[in-house]
């Protein structure tokens, strides 16, 4: 039995924190699974909050001429809803899956950068909590998710300062994030993990983290161009002193499309792990699969002017855009055919994972069908900045992205916390939230092509679309049923003892399941060596004289060599106060930004302190 | 279950598709009143059907799997035949996808550049979005009208065109300094009448071009569809479309200063107009008419605000016919209208009394 060593302490000048469990210990922590589930209880706390926001927003939308909200209002209420849910749920949501998964995954005991990893979780939760502190300061902010200058920068409320500089933050957190993923999956495989052996969603993974560090320094210029023309009077975006507000959509929009891939990816790795556990058959296609996200990844960076359509780039360039709008759908496709093609002649268990995962494809097809609609670049004239936008982009980051994250959660939820959820309680979830959603995005798609504007506070009777509005409402509330559902079943979970009869509950087919549940925190005892893809399920699995499969009786499984001799010390990397420390600094800036240079001053002091502790403290805990 | 589940969202939204193309619905995009609309929507017709098709099969194809496969209580316990691909399989629904984008785009790239044609013989309309109402100028040769300089033909709220004439529209972003400290910005907006043309943006710093018919008289309905601050929503417009005796007519009127008004009390409402009301605020500030000392450009043009042509005002949210609205704009603009840059003046009864005579005179 390996143990927790205590190697001699390291060079430095200020001791190390100790303890791993307690209240406290979750401010220091490095542990990656950890920080995957403070990143998970963070994110979907953001998500209640852009939900109500939602709500909102359909409360006033249930009628014409509503008076829930006034203009002001609503503005920040559905910009506020589009930022939540973007930056703080489904991106983070998606890092406390990769947090957790990734090192479990690939046979790893922790992420590359531990003390780094800490660092993003705290950037994102307090860049989220700098931004939502603007409602108490004067507004939030009121310019759309977009963002789009001379509006953004002439508004004189101070919602939109706040909106760049809490954006900078997160993004901080995020490139720091995919760093060090991208690191960790590329560099700390266990042995025999060759690429083509690691699972899917690792695989997803890591072309996220890739879009992430290449798409954020974008949104980065435009986010500092945007804050000094507010900020300074600066004349990035303002035409009559030769500045060119397109110049903003460009920068916003080469991040906000491969942003949407990485929303969608992870979703993606996700179903590809759960759909062939449940239908107990390797996932069809493999290569063709990753393959096919790689390509993804790609063109996604040559597709963003399709958002500009109407902005009047000319032509070529509108020619150029729909023709490669059109072409990203070809790998798309690939994966919905390689999904279906691994749960053909299957032996199909629809647990509510699998539930929520093949919801993920059929949501995520019509939502990917509208999206085609959108290179046929003349009629997108009609189309764009109405409901029919609205409806294809919800069918594909509510279908896609988050049916597919409640998947994970359903699946998951047993390895992260030693309880099943309730399965009855999760097939009424699932069916209460497709019924929901569908009324409440399906609707959108008429409303659109029947002439409502997005963005819109609120419309008049005589267009003629108050019906489809209300089947809307009526839907969104469903969706919030169904959500309410899947809290209760998460909170009964924790009332049942801990423990699993089976600690491998779904006859899973990836080494996190060979730990216990919930892992060790060195995760595996012994580093595992890799022989194939799926290599859990071929630990489990013979083939017998036919040729077919059988399960190896339990205890006669061949011994697995492991990489090192047996019992040798395990080195994890100890909890330090210093990237916690570092990232208060970041939001104490932003307000120094707004309000005083002092404050800016006193923040980058905070900054320097926690990098140079980081720098300096010993290597590991005295 | 499941199956009887997607049937019945299939249906529904076979009716809802269905239900967008009846019914009273002024800005249906299914329902085009000019070639260009027409021809957007042509080219997005197949492409439906094309995605329907797909849906179907796709669709379809996991419910029968999903039915077909799963597992049965009592069944066999046995692993399924263990596939894990077929090369053959993956290029083909690789290129089979491609080969049918082909199809689509074809005719998709040929629009893009139909539509950005613009013909020598068209009329020439220059469509300005403010912050929150749309300004038309009618900027051909013989549009000038009798009075002043001289200058264009200018509205607010309702563009008005001879059906049947080709029109070129180049789409302004504008803006000036309303009252003080609130100025009202150039933003982005976007110049979209469902029924005639899909939009394109009103973008600050340049022109951008819609070439557009009606093929009957009537009135279309349109809006700003890029978000521009506050009162987004109700940034809306009309397009008034007339047979050729009665567009000359109105030309004609146009080109006139606004006739004096000979009711008393319309004629209180000319002075208060002209020279401020009685908490000292001023109409000319931003408003001009025609013929008179009343010249900026700031606010919407009033000089034939009450021609029946010109059918509705802020931002085309309230018809010019409906007096209780016009009232109820004059005494609190950004009351009904929040945000409006139009200040409340604090107008007594008899003001807006004798305001409204005026307005309502200028035919």
């Amino acid at each position: 039995m390996a143990s927790v060593s205590v190697p001699a302490p390291g060079g430095g000048i200020l001791r190390r924190p100790t303890a791993t469990t307690g209240f406290w210990s979750w401010f220091t922590t490095v542990d990656h699974k950890k920080i995957g589930l403070l990143y998970g209880v963070t994110s979907f706390v953001f998500f209640l909050i852009g939900g109500l926001e939602a709500l909102l927003i359909r409360a006033q939308l249930y009628q014409p001429n509503g008076t829930v909200l006034n203009e002001a209002q609503y503005n920040q209420i559905f910009t506020m809803h589009g930022l939540t849910m973007v930056f703080l749920f489904v991106m983070p949501m998606s890092a406390a899956f990769f947090n957790y998964l990734i090192p479990l995954m690939i046979g790893a005991r922790d992420v590359a950068f531990p003390r780094l990893n800490a660092f993003s979780f705290w950037a994102f939760i307090l860049g989220g909590l700098f931004l939502y502190s603007s409602w108490f300061l004067g507004g939030a902010p009121n310019g759309g998710w977009f963002g789009y200058p001379p509006n953004s920068v002439t508004d004189p409320s101070i919602g939109m300062t706040f909106y760049a500089l809490g954006l900078l933050i997160t993004g901080v957190a995020s490139t720091a994030g995919a760093v060090n993923l991208a690191v960790t999956i590329i560099n700390m495989r266990a042995p025999g993990m060759s690429l083509f052996r690691t699972p899917v969603f690792v695989w997803m993974g890591l072309v996220v983290q890739f879009l992430l560090a290449f798409s954020l320094p974008i949104i980065t210029v435009g986010l500092f161009q945007l804050l000094f023309d507010r900020r300074w009077d600066t004349a990035f975006y303002d035409p009559v002193r030769g500045g060119d507000p397109i110049l903003w959509q460009h920068l916003f929009w080469l991040f906000g499309h491969p942003e949407v891939y990485i929303l969608v990816l992870p979703a993606f790795g996700i179903i590809s792990e759960i759909i062939p556990v449940f239908s107990r058959k390797p996932l069809f296609g493999y290569q063709f699969v990753v393959f096919s996200g790689i390509a993804i990844g790609f063109i996604g960076f040559g597709v963003w002017a399709h958002h500009m359509f109407a902005a009047g780039l000319g032509p070529v360039a509108n020619t150029a855009f729909g023709v490669s709008t059109a072409i990203i759908a070809i790998p798309t496709g690939v994966k919905i055919f390689n999904w279906m093609a691994t749960m053909y002649g299957g032996d199909l268990r629809f647990g509510s994972p699998m539930l929520f995962s093949v919801g993920t494809v059929t949501m995520f097809v019509i939502g990917g069908l509208s999206g085609v609609t959108h290179s046929v670049v003349p009629s997108d004239y009609q189309q764009t900045d109405t409901y029919y936008i609205v409806a294809h982009f919800h069918y594909v980051l509510f279908g896609g992205a988050i049916f597919g994250l409640f998947a994970g959660m359903y699946f998951w939820w047993p390895k992260v916390f030693g309880r099943m959820l309730n399965e009855r309680a999760g097939k009424i979830h699932f069916w209460i939230m497709i019924v929901g959603f569908n009324l409440t995005f399906g609707p959108m798609h008429v409303l659109g092509l029947g002439g409502m504007i997005r963005r819109s506070a609120t419309y008049p009777e005589g267009l003629g679309l108050t019906g489809w509005n209300q089947i809307s409402s009526v839907g969104s509330f469903m969706i919030g049923l169904a959500v309410l559902v899947f809290i209760v079943n998460a909170i009964a979970s924790f009332r049942r003892p801990k423990g699993l009869e089976n600690e491998d509950p779904w006859d899973a087919r990836t080494i996190e399941w060979t730990t216990s549940c919930p892992p060790p925190e060195h995760n595996f005892d012994e580093i595992p060596v890799i022989t194939s893809v799926d290599e859990f399920w071929h630990r489990k699995y013979a083939v017998d004289k036919e040729g077919r499969p059988v399960r190896v009786p339990a205890g006669a499984a061949p011994a697995q060599e492991e990489a090192h001799g047996p019992a040798h010390a395990i080195h994890l990397p100890s909890p330090s106060y210093w990237p916690l420390v570092a990232t208060i600094g970041l939001p104490i800036i932003g307000y120094g930004v707004l309000y005083s240079w002092w404050l800016v001053g006193a923040g980058a002091v905070v900054l320097l302190v926690g990098l140079y502790g980081w720098a300096l403290e010993p290597s590991v805990a005295e | 279950m499941r199956k009887r589940l997607l049937w019945v969202l299939a249906f529904a939204a076979l009716t809802l598709l269905l239900g967008a193309c009846s019914g009273d619905l002024p800005q249906n995009t299914f329902d085009p009143a000019g070639p260009t609309a027409q021809k957007q929507k042509d080219l997005l017709m197949p492409v439906l059907w094309v995605a329907a098709a797909v849906f179907v099969l796709v669709e379809g194809g996991i419910v029968l799997i999903a039915l077909k496969y799963r597992h049965r209580k009592g069944g066999d316990d046995r692993l399924p035949p263990q596939v894990h691909g077929n090369t053959r399989l993956e290029i083909g629904w690789t290129i089979a996808p491609a080969v049918v984008l082909a199809f689509v785009m074809v005719p998709t790239v040929g629009m893009i550049w139909e539509l950005a044609e613009r013909p020598a013989d068209a009329m020439h309309i220059t469509v300005k979005g403010y912050q929150w109402w749309w300004g038309f100028e009618y900027t051909d040769p013989d549009m000038v009208v009798s009075y002043g300089q001289g200058g264009p033909i200018v509205v607010a709220d309702t563009m008005v065109v001879p059906a049947g004439r080709t029109v070129d529209l180049s789409i302004e972003s504008a803006g000036g300094l309303v009252g003080g400290d609130d100025p009202d910005f150039r933003v982005a907006h976007s110049f979209w009448a469902p029924r005639l043309f899909g939009k394109q943006d009103a973008m600050p710093g340049r022109t951008n071009h819609i070439v557009f018919a009606a093929d009957e008289p009537g009135t279309y309905w349109g809006q700003c569809a890029e978000f521009c601050g506050l009162q987004h929503a109700r940034m809306r417009f009309r397009i008034v479309a007339l047979d050729e005796a009665d567009w000359r007519a109105w030309v004609e009127n146009e080109k006139q200063p606004a006739v004096e008004p000979t009711d008393p009390l319309a004629k209180q409402g000319m002075d208060l107009f002209l020279n401020g009301v009685s908490g000292g605020g001023q109409c000319t500030a931003c408003h001009s008419v025609g013929g008179t000392n009343a010249t900026s450009p700031a606010g919407p043009n009033l000089t034939h605000f009450a021609a029946p042509e010109h059918e509705c005002f802020a931002g085309c949210n309230w018809d010019t016919t409906d007096v209780e609205a016009l009232r109820a704009w004059l005494h609190d603009p950004p009351g009904v209208k929040y945000g409006s840059k139009m200040p409340n003046y604090n107008l007594t009864d008899d003001e807006i009394d004798a305001l409204t005579a005026y307005l309502l005179s200028l035919t």
